[in-house]
């Protein structure tokens, strides 16, 4: 185990230099990609901007400034070259919104697409079966853009059911805090529900039939306990995975579009915004934030699985 | 005459399928008794597994249709209720599968998938439950069972899954014990080993035992009775000594001459039945033997009748149209050797 996890840290090391490599150097490499001129503002002197080249070390290689821009990140001296703002702090104020989003919709979509796939699968065929069938495809179908511009504009602005975007601090008001994001989880969570219910249906169909099922009814067990403890426990298996992978891309500010529909000013939002402005140090910042939790996620996925399916073994 | 626990009568039981109606059983009728070991032997897709597990109502699906009756200690099964089979299935009758190496979950710990059976039957508890598991491990000859009880089934080999298999079938003490080919998927010492397990095992708690195989070697150890199948119909039923010296039906000739034996010359093919069984959905009329049977005549396109033939004994019985004498002259295939003539590589 502890062999695991020190292979685990040194890939994420890795991975995260990796990243932030190549994502440094994209940003060199646009056209009008150029820092200074964002920074000095309307018709800068030459002067201005050799002054703010050498400030801010863009006369400087690459290597170098790259150096220091991942040593700003970790000291959180990073600032954003548009708004002059601390980038690391931005993220922290962002994070709150950003997990509560994903936490969320990652339960929802996770419970809904398990009841949804094992009621498909046991109806297979039926009436309900392609009923849902269409449903999921549906919901795999429509972009979370449209969806959530759909929703916020009847249920919240039109029909005012729902708050029109926005988002209070759970610790402020957990009601309100619920009430807020119930269209954003919603809207994150279709797609996934749509995608992960058709894949659990065809799991349980494909484990209906294997042996040790027909075992599970010959031992005398309910039709019930056949399908919780037997068939759906070896179907979500490999759906764990791809739960881990989902969750740890929303968690790191990966749900760029419901963030923006929904404005909760969250890690994705400030991603968006980011990347519309060029703004290297924010992009930098939350790219390697994003593709922290993918690795770690991946790791815990991983001893989930273990712990699942004792055939596997952690090295 | 000892109590009579099963009695199915007239079984029938046929598919739906993309390729029409596929009879798999066809009226067979059989009894079991209190203690007794009935073979049902015959090749692959003869039908014999899905009486067996019809009994337990595992084959029951949108697409099956069944007709005959099952009796069980005065339970009807095949109209039975699922409720009234979840009770009967493992407590009362038990089963062992093929493939042990499928036929075990394989993430959950043996113990827990034995004490989730016993713990069906009966409101007991965990503490309780799991010793019963390990002195039901140790009993079917798991070594150290204190430890192997907290064992997932990838860390045993074929023949402890089947051990493990046989000793979760008597976890709740079954009066009958189904054993759908419990030795096909082992090696040959293995089956010696688990045929031996499951007669002992018979004789300590009276279960009677349904055993069903394709091979009549298995059979000669164990078996009280035999009841051969071909093609979803019993083509002969007699006791053990009946079906090995006195066979009737020229397919278990061809069955009891494809046993290759130590005693005899080796021949340099194993001998084997020619042709292949017919396909259920499509049976040839009258004797359904009648495409591969070197002895076929013009009474063979008319269905014979499962009836006593041999004068004073009513307890064997078998569908061939042929006499009696006729057929002790025609199966012997070299001195005191029985088989089929024109079995392939056979010594005739």
């Amino acid at each position: 185990m502890a062999r695991f996890v020190l292979r685990r840290v040194v890939g994420m090391v890795a991975v995260l230099f990796a990243i932030s490599v190549f994502t440094f150097l994209i940003f060199n490499v646009i056209p009008n990609g150029d820092p200074a001129l964002r920074i000095a503002g309307r018709h800068p002197t030459r002067g201005q901007l050799e002054t703010i080249r050498s400030q801010w070390g863009f006369d400087k290689p690459i290597y170098v400034q790259y150096g220091k821009t991942m040593e700003k990140v970790f000291t959180g001296d990073l600032v954003s070259y548009s708004t002059q703002l601390d980038v690391d702090q931005e993220i922290i104020n962002d994070i709150p919104r950003t997990f509560c989003l994903a936490i969320g919709a990652a339960i929802m979509w996770m419970v809904l697409a398990t009841v949804l796939g094992l009621y498909t699968a046991v109806k297979a065929g039926k009436f309900s079966d392609r009923f849902l069938t269409v449903l999921a495809l549906i919901g795999i179908s429509m972009p979370v853009f449209w969806v959530g511009a759909l929703m916020n504009y009847y249920l919240g602005f039109k029909w005012k059911i729902f708050p029109n975007g926005g988002y209070v601090p759970l610790t402020r008001d957990p009601a309100q805090w619920a009430y807020h994001l119930i269209l954003p989880w919603t809207a994150l969570s279709l797609l996934f529900i749509g995608v992960y219910s058709r894949i659990l249906r065809s799991n349980v169909l494909d484990t209906i039939n294997d042996d040790y099922v027909r075992t599970a009814r010959a031992k005398g067990l309910s039709e019930r306990q056949v399908m919780l403890r037997h068939v759906l426990r070896n179907s979500l298996i490999p759906i764990i995975s791809l739960w881990g992978l989902d969750f740890g891309a929303v968690l790191g500010g990966g749900a760029i579009l419901t963030e923006t529909v929904f404005d909760l000013q969250g890690v994705g939002q400030y991603a968006a915004e980011s990347i519309g402005q060029l703004d290297v140090p924010p992009v930098l910042a939350i790219t390697m934030f994003g593709a922290f939790f993918i690795v770690v996620l991946n790791t815990v996925v991983d001893i989930i699985y273990a712990a699942l399916d004792p055939r596997i073994r952690l090295t | 005459m000892a109590d009579r626990i099963l009695e199915v009568q007239d079984l029938a039981v046929s598919f739906r399928t993309d390729e029409g109606i596929v009879q798999a059983v066809d009226g067979v009728s059989f009894q079991l008794e209190a203690g007794e070991v009935l073979a049902i032997v015959g090749e692959s897709g003869c039908g014999k597994s899905v009486t067996a597990m019809t009994i337990l109502g595992l084959t029951r699906s949108p697409n099956a249709r069944f007709e005959g009756v099952i009796h069980y200690k005065g339970t009807e099964l095949v109209a039975a209720t699922d409720e009234e089979l979840q009770r009967i299935r493992g407590a009362e009758i038990a089963m062992i599968f093929q493939d042990p190496m499928t036929s075990l979950n394989p993430v959950m710990k043996i113990g827990d998938q034995i004490m989730e059976q016993i713990q069906e039957h009966e409101g007991i508890r965990d503490a309780e439950a799991r010793d019963r598991v390990i002195d039901l491990l140790d009993r079917v000859g798991i070594p150290r069972a204190q430890d192997r009880v907290d064992s997932y089934p990838f860390e045993f080999s074929g023949g402890m899954r089947q051990r493990v298999m046989i000793a979760m079938a008597l976890s709740c003490n079954p009066s009958v014990l189904i054993a759908d080919e419990p030795t096909t998927a082992l090696d040959v010492t293995i089956q010696a080993q688990i045929v031996q397990r499951i007669r002992e095992l018979r004789d300590e708690t009276g279960a009677a035992v349904i055993l069903v195989t394709h091979d009549l070697g298995v059979v000669a150890d164990i078996a009280d009775r035999i009841t051969v199948m071909y093609a979803g119909r019993v083509v002969e039923e007699g006791t053990l000594d009946d079906i090995f010296y006195d066979p009737q039906h020229p397919y278990t000739w061809g069955l009891l001459g494809s046993i290759t034996r130590v005693d005899r010359p080796r021949p340099d093919r194993l001998p084997a039945i020619a042709g292949l069984p017919p396909s259920l959905a499509d049976r040839p009329e009258g004797c359904h033997f009648r495409p591969r049977c070197p002895h076929e005549f013009s009474e063979c396109t008319k269905v014979p009748p499962l009836d006593p033939r041999i004068p004073g004994e009513p307890h064997h019985r078998d569908r061939c149209w042929l006499s009696v004498e006729e057929k002790r002259e025609l199966r012997e295939i070299g001195p005191g050797e029985i088989g089929l003539a024109g079995e392939e590589g056979a010594a005739a």
